[in-house]
């Protein structure tokens, strides 16, 4: 009963939002989602419509599954678990469509994939199975949040070296670079460097974060 | 109440299973009108673009009728058909037999001159590909080009999309002295060839896709274009014939004044 008396922002609760941002995030630390994560960085903007949509898609998803925690038969909990991911993602995908058709269709099929984003299964069968609503909200806000971070971070490298733009405004064109003999570097676009560019994150996120080295 | 009964678990499934369908149907059915004109847009955006016009989707909605004259549908003979171009689904078409098919070709006014612009669509690596291709009045010239594509591999063939591919089409010929040749995309370089075009390096059966493409769709319409040269001679050879007489006439004047 104790519970319920926990205030909506206590410690114990922020530590849901705080911990995936650095300690515990899905991408750099869990490795998690990361097909996702490499597709869609080469721009900021269909990266943050991704993050967007998945953040929806996580929050409600966590709440849902964890307002039915005790009716699920937990012999098919999996599959319902799916069915509610996969409903929410066709509702975003055929929103998207309707209203911001362009981003629609440059994340096409990336926005399906949702369904299948390893770190929406695994937050809705590890957490909101047990919890209450309200710390699965949390949950799914906090894995969403840490799962736009790199995505972010990484996409505005990517774009701001591959293609000398930040959601499409030529910032090196307007710095004056180019006349200095700057260029854009091309492989900055391709996928590998996403891989080396989230390589690089999580190094530079485990030189700050002690805690994340193994002892061997 | 236990929930791992067989029965609690195949009545919960069924029950889920309807709302969910409920839901998401309504939702579908809800914004289609939204969707729809949204790809009603995004294809005159390209119609236009192949003639080498580019808007933005909400500007090439209210211009298109600005720019394009003419939709017609003609069958293989070359015949006008009734209908319009714009309400052919080329995907459904193409499943179909030559001779059943219908050939939507739009037809633009720009600068006074008129744009004849095929739709095009093919198979590229891993889906279909489409396009537009505009040609010039002497029914020869390439205006302008336009490709796109559902799935093919990004930064290989899904460059199909991107003006530097696009863009050499221009002036190239489909023609060589009145036999149809179409346009080749030629791995390792069109080297100043006519009717060659620049391939992608890595991209080959994509660009394959393409030359297949403008070839299968352009050699359909060639009777059309057949009956309306021969008909643009005719007029060219009355306007001749014209000028002729009035040239006559001046130059009686001109030897009256001089007799």
């Amino acid at each position: 009963m104790s519970d319920k008396k926990e205030a909506l922002f206590s410690k114990k609760n922020l530590k849901l939002i705080k911990d995936p941002l650095d300690d515990n995030n899905p991408i750099t630390v869990q490795v998690l989602g990361i097909c996702s994560a490499l597709a869609i960085t080469v721009q900021l903007k269909p990266a943050v419509v991704m993050a967007l949509s998945t953040f929806f898609v996580m929050c409600t998803a966590n709440v849902v599954v964890s307002l039915m925690r005790n009716m699920i038969p937990s012999r098919i909990r999996i599959i319902i678990q799916l069915v509610v991911i996969a409903t929410l993602v066709i509702l975003v995908d055929q929103t998207l469509k309707a209203f911001v058709y362009d981003v629609s269709k440059e994340l096409s099929v990336f926005v399906g994939l949702i369904i299948t984003n390893c770190i929406i299964m695994g937050r809705l069968e590890a957490f909101a199975l047990a919890n209450k609503p309200w710390k699965s909200f949390m949950d799914g806000f906090g894995n969403s949040l840490g799962y736009a971070l790199p995505l972010i971070v990484v996409a505005f490298f990517r774009e701001l070296l591959g293609a000398g733009t930040l959601f499409g405004y030529p910032v090196i064109e307007k710095l004056g670079l180019y006349e200095l003999g700057y260029e854009n570097n091309g492989m900055m676009i391709l996928p590998p460097m996403a891989l080396v560019t989230c390589g690089v994150y999580i190094w530079i996120q485990r030189m700050r974060n002690k805690k994340l080295i193994e002892e061997n | 109440m236990d929930v791992n009964k067989n029965s609690y678990t195949i009545g919960f499934a069924t029950l889920m299973v309807i709302i969910v369908a409920a839901l998401l149907s309504s939702a579908a059915i809800g914004l289609k009108p939204l969707q729809s004109k949204n790809i009603e847009q995004e294809k005159k955006q390209n119609i236009l673009k192949s003639v080498g016009i580019e808007l933005d989707r909400e500007l090439a909605e209210k211009d298109y009728s600005k720019y394009i004259k003419e939709e017609l549908v003609i069958n293989h003979l070359g015949e006008i058909q009734e209908g319009s171009a714009f309400n052919v689904d080329l995907s459904k078409e193409l499943r179909k037999d030559t001779k059943d098919q219908s050939y939507p070709l739009y037809i633009a006014q720009i600068d006074g001159e008129a744009r004849y612009i095929i739709p095009l669509r093919g198979k590229g690596l891993w889906g279909p590909i489409w396009g537009f291709i505009s040609l010039e009045e002497d029914l020869n010239t390439v205006y302008a080009a336009v490709f796109d594509h559902k799935s093919e591999t990004p930064g290989l063939g899904a460059e199909i999309n991107r003006p530097f591919f696009q863009d050499p089409f221009t002036s190239k010929t489909i023609m060589e002295n009145g036999k149809f040749v179409s346009i080749v995309v030629q791995k390792g370089g069109a080297n100043g060839d006519v009717h060659k075009v620049d391939g992608i390096s890595g991209g080959t059966i994509t660009c394959d896709g393409v030359t297949d493409m403008i070839e299968e769709r352009l050699s359909k319409y060639l009777p059309y274009f057949k009956s309306i040269s021969t008909s643009m001679q005719v007029q060219k050879a009355l306007e001749i014939v014209t000028q002729d007489e009035s040239n006559d006439t001046i130059s009686n004047i001109n030897k009256r004044i001089i007799d």
